[in-house]
């Protein structure tokens, strides 16, 4: 075996690029381990874990691109070549031509030429001067970057009040403007119902299940977990509604959020009360009804009967299993959710972003009874992609789990759509039948239960994706509140 | 307020995965090609765009630069348009005293204390100027600039360029040709004697033509000029032409002896450069126009002494932010090589700051025979600087690029941003004092100076809630 380890100063590729440059190295033959990412702290930390020398990488910065390869003598050049065929940057037809521009650099510089829309994913510390870029040049942001500061998002949403655009963030992770889905969006129908979310896993759920009922949107516009805090006070929720208001393809508005500040939940309230347009404020959470719920609230007051979500359900025993719920989400409001379902009949649950503190999990992310990990979480994706783009921390972690006989249990969301990863049952299928088997050796009867967030016409297909994993052994949802309570079901043996 | 109905002209920044999303539902995202600024700066770009008068003041700089109105109205002594004294000199680029300057302000220095009749020679010069005997300022804290070193002393005449939009005025001295000249730090007796023959003659009969015409429109010259090959800076053919068609008939009207005036006009017509010291003035009596204005970003000064090159902010009022000065990159004349070039020096950069010169290189494709490389690289530089540039110049026009406005107005916080730096055409200046101008060719600016001027910026910004000291409103 030998390695090399390299640090290239001031060089940058985005975290999903250098996922792929990290898989293809990877996957040369002869290649142990190898890891191609920007060198911030978690990924130093990754690296450390795949047996490389912490000394090697001493005074790196975020900014830095390490490179770390270990290989069988004679694979090592072979990897050296396909990594420097990764990084090579992809030749661009319009720098070369005879007056044609060169690419933009900043957002500033894009907008001059047109564009309606901005939606900006640099890493947190850059994204405040690019979108004030966009809000000043009179154009409204989607910001799905995260880690931005509390108060650049308010500079940020007083400038866009200012300037009458509207900012869908920080940490937003989807939308839907003028039929086009953004960020990570499920390919929606066209129909009467605006949705404004504080949650971006959340909006999806409810679209999704809208979706199944045959029920279509006008838009979703995201606002950002923070909007609704005391601090940020709805800023961008109070023109989002008004925005839905105001236009006349939208019959039904939906405020959607966690549970806010008492104080920013009365205004949203009282103005959600002055709209022209019929709504619904809801505020999902700790005994305040689910998502499902909300979503059949929508159906009820359009005038339709909801009906049961969509399951494709395995034939688990149904005697009580002794052991833990161990749920590995990538949505966060999903992961709320589920924790809320679970913890009204089994207690505490500890957690990396928990109901309560007292239930926070230490930053090994290890507990021994009843654990939800929110993998999307900010302080897990910093230089890193989305887990709904790359799945390898939780398929890491599904392993796991099969080995530990306290998991009972594993429940896992998977969201489809578009900016999702193209087919995350590839990957997820034979990880459950993998952990089912090895459970299974040791004795277990491990229960998975998948609650799957997607449309009817989403890239990767819904019912192909439901049916994948439920071949592979595992109960699927389309509900996650259904999903939430099966799996608190199989723990305590109820149920249907 | 957002648009909901129609499909959403989208811009992206950051991952491609979300762009490439975008495109899959038939969607054609523009997608920027971002990589993090300069390392260490992002909290000053964040406390920069976080000041409430960054915006509407930066704009308001560049408005002011491309509206001035440059126009030559005189050519004066210069202790009188600036009130030199006998022992004070003026020099390019930020401060530098004797003991730091590079050979070409040496020997300019020096040629000039022999020219004012207070050395009899270089070491003598040296002398004095080591002990303090004179003394030296920029020319730009004089609303002066000078091309190479720049040096400007009491009895030299001095071009007068006015703003017809403010009454402004910037000052420049005479262009004294190519070759062995004092502002390559060349003494020699030649070059004192053309001085003074541009004292005695060319400079009296300049001024007396101007107060006799009016004024010469020195920004529509530019435009012309633009539009046949000319950027301004390193090449001046067709704007000297044009200026000599311009002045003629009323130097022969001026009531000057013939011989004079048939001397002055051989004299232009044979420097293909007398033109640089009047688009240089025109440029700073813009940048000018665009300085000092709370929380403003642009720079409206970039210079070089040989030393240090150096750039003023419109946010900074005068302080420099400086840097070594780099080598230059270009084409030697015969007999000449690298080893015999000094680093980059001159305020002529002045035009690269206003857009001219490297930034309108675009429009003068033969300069790469001058400075070196492709002709794809011209349009390249051209192109470059609009990711770091304010505004498209309403009168300075690119023909080849569909006559879209030059590149102006550079904003230090893109260039901390982007990673580009402004592309600048210089001459090189050789390295000994007496030697003249040994190539011209092409330089990078040093980052830091931006990235300091950033960090200065940053310090004097004001939070969102605090007062605006301008008072001015965001244009609607």
């Amino acid at each position: 075996m030998n390695t090399r380890v390299e640090l290239r100063r001031g060089m940058y590729r985005d975290s999903v690029v250098l996922m792929q440059v990290s898989q293809a190295v990877a996957a040369c033959r002869g290649v142990a381990a190898a890891i191609v990412a920007m060198a911030t702290p978690l990924n130093i930390e990754i690296y450390e874990r795949l047996g490389f020398d912490p000394a090697a990488v001493e005074g790196a910065s975020p900014n830095d691109l390490l490179v770390a390869v270990r290989a069988e003598d004679d694979a090592l050049d072979v990897a050296a070549a396909e990594l420097e065929r990764q990084l090579a940057p992809a030749p661009t037809s319009q720098a070369d031509g005879f007056g044609s521009p060169p690419a933009p650099r900043t957002l500033a510089s894009a907008l001059r030429h047109g564009g309606t829309l901005a939606l900006i994913s640099v890493p947190g510390q850059h994204a405040f001067v690019e979108a004030m870029d966009a809000i000043q040049a009179g154009v409204s942001v989607m910001l799905f970057s995260d880690n931005v500061p509390l108060e650049q998002e308010i500079a940020l949403k007083d400038e866009a009040a200012r300037h009458d655009v509207l900012v869908m963030g920080p940490d937003c992770g989807t939308a839907v403007v003028g039929g086009l889905g953004l960020g990570f969006a499920n390919a929606l129908r066209p129909g009467p119902v605006g949705i404004v979310a504080a949650s971006g896993t959340g909006a999806q759920e409810v679209t999704c299940l809208l979706d199944a009922d045959g029920v279509g949107v006008t838009a979703v516009l995201g606002v950002g977990g923070r909007d609704l805090s005391a601090a940020v006070g709805g800023r961008s929720t109070l023109a989002a509604m008004k925005a839905l208001d105001e236009h006349p393809a939208t019959e039904f508005v939906v405020v959607l959020s966690k549970p806010p500040d008492p104080t920013v939940a009365e205004t949203v309230r009282a103005a959600a009360g002055q709209l022209s347009t019929p709504s619904l404020v809801a505020f999902v959470g700790m005994g305040q009804g689910d998502l499902t719920a909300a979503t059949a609230q929508i159906l009820v007051a359009l005038g339709r009967s909801p009906t049961a979500p969509p399951e494709w359900s395995a034939p688990y025993e149904r005697a009580p299993r002794p052991g833990f719920i161990r749920g590995l989400f990538s949505g966060g409001t999903l992961c709320d959710e589920a924790m809320a379902i679970a913890a009204e009949r089994l207690g505490p649950i500890a957690s990396n972003t928990p109901l309560q503190a007292a239930w926070a999990l230490d930053a090994d992310l290890r507990a021994p009874g009843h654990l939800m990990i929110d993998f999307g979480d900010d302080r897990l994706t910093a230089g890193r992609p989305h887990p709904m783009i790359d799945q390898s921390l939780r398929l890491e972690r599904i392993a796991e789990e099969a080995a530990d006989p306290a998991c009972a249990v594993l429940l896992l969301d998977v969201v489809l759509g578009y900016g999702a990863h193209p087919g995350p049952a590839n990957q997820l299928a034979p990880a459950i039948a993998g952990a089912r088997d090895s459970a299974q050796r040791g004795g277990r009867d491990l229960a998975v239960v998948v609650s799957l967030v997607g449309s009817r016409s989403d890239p990767q297909g819904r019912d192909a994706t439901a049916e994948q994993l439920a071949a592979a052994g595992a109960s699927v949802h389309l509900s996650n509140a259904a999903a939430a309570r099966t799996a608190v079901d199989l723990i305590e043996g109820g149920g249907r | 307020m957002i648009q909901l109905d129609e499909s959403p002209a989208m811009v992206t920044v950051g991952a491609s995965l979300f762009a490439d999303a975008l495109t899959a539902q038939v969607a054609t995202p523009r997608q920027v090609q971002w990589a993090p600024p300069v390392p260490g700066s992002e909290a000053d770009l964040a406390a920069i765009a976080a000041d409430v008068r960054t915006h509407a003041a930066t704009a308001e700089s560049v408005r002011r630069l491309v509206t001035a109105r440059p126009q030559w109205v005189d050519v004066l002594p210069a202790r009188e348009a600036l009130g030199l004294g006998p022992r004070e000199f003026l020099h390019a680029g930020p401060p530098v005293a004797w003991a730091d300057a590079s050979g070409p302000i040496r020997g300019a220095l020096a040629g000039a204390m022999i020219y004012e009749g207070l050395a009899e020679n270089f070491e003598e010069a040296g002398r004095i100027a080591t002990r303090g005997g004179i003394s030296l300022e920029p020319c730009h804290s004089r609303a002066a600039v000078g091309p190479m070193a720049g040096v400007v002393s009491a009895s030299m005449p001095v071009s007068v360029l006015e703003d017809g939009e403010n009454g402004r005025r910037a000052y420049c001295t005479l262009n004294e040709g190519l070759g062995k000249v004092l502002r390559y730090g060349a003494y020699s007796p030649e070059v004192i004697d053309r001085l003074r023959w541009l004292e005695r003659v060319l400079g009296p009969l300049l001024g007396a033509t101007l107060r006799q015409r009016g004024p010469v429109d020195v920004r529509s010259l530019i435009a012309q000029a633009l539009q046949m090959g000319d950027e301004c800076h390193n090449r001046n053919r067709a704007a000297t032409s044009l200026l000599l068609r311009e002045i003629t008939p009323d130097m022969l009207e001026s009531g000057a002896r013939s011989e004079d005036i048939v001397a002055a006009f051989r004299f232009i017509n044979g420097n293909d450069h007398f033109f640089l010291n009047l688009s240089m003035p025109a440029g700073k009596v813009a940048a000018d126009a665009g300085r000092d204005i709370p929380g403003s970003t642009m720079v409206v000064a970039m210079a070089r002494n040989g030393t240090e090159f150096g750039i003023q902010v419109s946010g900074t009022g005068d302080a420099w932010f400086t840097a070594p000065a780099p080598p230059v990159k270009g084409l030697y004349f015969a007999g000449f090589g690298p080893e015999d070039a000094g680093l980059d020096i001159g305020d002529s950069t002045i035009t690269e700051t206003t857009g001219t010169g490297g930034f309108a290189m675009a429009a003068a494709p033969a300069i790469v025979l001058f400075v070196g490389g492709q002709v794809s690289d011209a349009l390249a530089n051209t192109l470059r600087m609009y990711e770091i540039t304010l505004a498209e110049h309403p009168f300075y026009k690119v023909p080849i690029l569909a006559f879209r406005g030059t590149p102006t107005g550079i904003d230090a916080t893109l260039v901390v941003r982007s990673g580009v730096l402004p592309a600048v055409n210089t001459g090189i200046a050789g390295r000994e004092p007496g030697v003249g101008q040994v190539g011209a060719g092409l330089v990078v600016p040093p980052m830091s100076v931006f990235v300091d001027a950033a960090r200065a910026l940053a310090r004097r910004a004001e939070p969102r809630g605090a007062p605006g000291a301008l008072g001015m409103k965001e244009p609607s």
